[in-house]
């Protein structure tokens, strides 16, 4: 009753239901986003109060919210355990998704600018290719390139993983869609006329003119490394060259066959690896979501 | 003229060189792979000798029932949870773009959540949350009456299939969303003059606008869910004995592989594998193009 003095009376004179029923969606409408809110937030919220907590509060209390603060004991815990080896997983894990990100911009942008600025034969079949690809189970692949990489030495090394980061079909397409907004045909013919080098034009105004575009891609593609697990599994044997999301599952299997209980260690280690994939997400949040919606315009 | 051209081409070497080495190498060396197998001599192991196999692998691979359970598994889960998870990115997507602006960006902060948590910590979350003894879950179903075991062959799926819809909604969400802001907001007005109601609205003009979107995502979710490894195989650590060795195809392929020591013959279901795949993703594509009005 009291929110008809804020509608227009005109129009709702005649249609006190239908009124009444677009209050109603509203109502409805923010109560499904709450709802949604808080089934996507309430596990990762768990998963926060349980990285404080010990194996007794783990075990006994009520899992959503503190009990005892055993945060920073748990952290040293993680980090001490057998001789620090979390914290190599963490730089494997920053070297494999930081390395390989980089690399894949590089490659892929070079690819991209090609594919979308030049007329070379077979530039159409380039593209088919690429975009073909997207449809291909990468796992399928992973078993067939191990057994490759070990032939020639390539297998339980940084690179066995690094390489095929760095060569991502879908990041050349993103590539050449940002090519085909950002960089203006005109612009390049304008530095031919002046005298510039092909690869001057490149480093020197493509390069510049596709900084949103290569933010993106570096971002999906840091994220996709974060998270493969796979490849990692598949590829390396040692467990000092392990990242983070193999030697977590490498504690979980082992957390009831070890002397002590790894539970509260693998609880606080997952927490502890969220940590640089949401900086990172955070910090190029407007890159990622144009990133994401130019992917499924096109 | 012709140098430019040139140049130009150089740009995507790197890329292609690579592409060559990580995509059609193995691929070829697979096929390669499948039609031969190991053969040990009279004499013991050390006289193991590569022999040409013809089509046997793939006949096997064809008459593998381990193999072809898992398939058919991962297929009617895909039947299953696929259209469920769109179904609700849908919703969160026409939700956030029933109301203002800044409130949209708000919740679809926190739709975004799962997407920035790691996949196998995500894993790792749910199957402390379904745990009996850790998490929160059982308990919270005990007090009203109900018993469930997450990990019994009966609920193993229900398990499974949140944990993935949890983690891929939000993303889903966004390219759905993403291709609802494309939508002319003029039609809405329009529409709206003419009394249709707000649920109207999404369901006759904002959905048809983005089944692009929604056929896009249809067939990235299909290729996911046949490749279907990480959760189960982290499940597998809590319940061998439901989720097995050969639960879905590429734990098959990857017990083998790595477990039994047969390259050849896991290179032969991949091979099967990835025409399956690409049958899977032509069928839906030709049906929902079909579809069309």
């Amino acid at each position: 009753m009291t929110t008809a003095a804020n509608e227009r009376p005109a129009k709702t004179e005649g249609l006190p239901v239908g009124h009444d029923r677009s209050r109603r969606s509203r109502v409805l409408t923010l109560a499904g986003l709450v709802l949604f809110a808080l089934y996507s937030v309430a596990p990762v919220w768990w998963l926060i109060v349980s990285a404080t907590k010990d194996q007794q509060g783990l075990l006994y209390s009520n899992g959503l919210w503190f009990e005892d603060f055993h945060f920073f004991d748990n952290i040293r815990t993680v980090f001490e355990y057998d001789d620090g080896i979390f914290l190599t997983w963490t730089v494997n894990s920053l070297l494999y998704a930081g390395g390989g990100a980089l690399l894949c911009v590089l490659v892929s942008v070079a690819a991209g600018y090609a594919l979308s600025r030049f007329s070379f034969p077979g530039r159409k079949l380039g593209l088919g290719v690429v975009i073909g690809s997207f449809l291909l189970p990468q796992a399928l692949l992973t078993m067939p390139l191990y057994l490759l990489f070990s032939k020639i030495g390539l297998a339980d090394t940084a690179w066995g993983v690094l390489i095929p980061f760095t060569i991502n079909p879908f990041m050349v397409y993103l590539a050449k869609v940002y090519v085909d907004g950002a960089v203006p045909a005109e612009l390049l013919e304008a530095a031919r006329v002046d005298g510039a080098g092909e690869i001057r034009i490149f480093f020197q105004i493509v390069l510049r003119l596709m900084r949103t575009g290569a933010a993106t891609v570096f971002l999906l593609s840091f994220v996709g490394n974060w998270n493969n697990f796979f490849l990692p599994l598949t590829m390396l044997r040692g467990d000092d060259k392990w990242p983070l999301s193999i030697g977590l599952y490498f504690w979980n299997a082992q957390r009831t066959d070890s002397e002590i209980d790894l539970t509260t260690l693998v609880l606080t280690g997952a927490f502890l690896s969220i940590i640089p994939l949401a900086v990172v997400m955070l910090a190029m949040q407007r890159y990622w979501k144009s990133g994401v919606t130019l992917g499924s315009l096109k | 003229m012709r140098r430019h051209t040139f140049r130009g081409a150089g740009f995507a070497v790197p890329f292609y060189l690579g592409f060559l080495f990580t995509f059609v190498a193995p691929l070829c060396y697979a096929l390669y792979q499948s039609f031969y197998s190991i053969e040990s001599g009279g004499l013991g192991i050390g006289t193991q000798k590569e022999v040409f196999a013809g089509l046997d692998n793939f006949t096997r691979g064809f008459q593998d029932g381990d193999f072809w359970a898992g398939v058919v598994r991962v297929l009617l889960f895909a039947c299953v949870q696929i259209p469920l998870m769109l179904g609700l990115a849908l919703t969160m997507a026409l939700l956030l773009d029933g109301v203002a602006r800044r409130t949209a960006h708000r919740y679809r902060f926190s739709f975004l959540v799962p997407y920035m948590i790691p996949g196998i910590v995500a894993a790792l979350m749910w199957m402390y949350l379904y745990s009996p003894r850790l998490g929160p879950l059982t308990d919270a179903l005990e007090t009203v009456g109900i018993h469930a075991d997450f990990y019994s062959s009966g609920l193993i799926w229900f398990s499974m299939g949140n944990l993935l819809t949890w983690i891929h909604m939000g993303f889903n969400m966004l390219i759905i969303y993403g291709a609802l802001q494309a939508v002319p907001r003029e039609l809405f007005d329009a529409a709206r003059v003419d009394g249709a109601s707000e649920l109207r609205i999404a369901l006759s003009i904002k959905v048809p606008y983005v089944r692009g979107a929604l056929v896009l995502t249809g067939m990235l979710s299909i290729i996911a869910t046949l490749q279907l490894f990480n959760e189960p195989l982290l499940f597998r650590s809590t319940a061998p004995e439901t989720v097995t060795k050969s639960y879905t195809p590429i734990m098959t392929i990857y017990y083998q592989a790595f477990d039994s020591n047969n390259y050849h013959y896991a290179a032969a279901l991949s091979v099967i594998l990835a025409l399956i795949a690409g049958g899977a993703s032509f069928l839906f594509y030709k049906l929902t193009n079909r579809a069309q009005p």
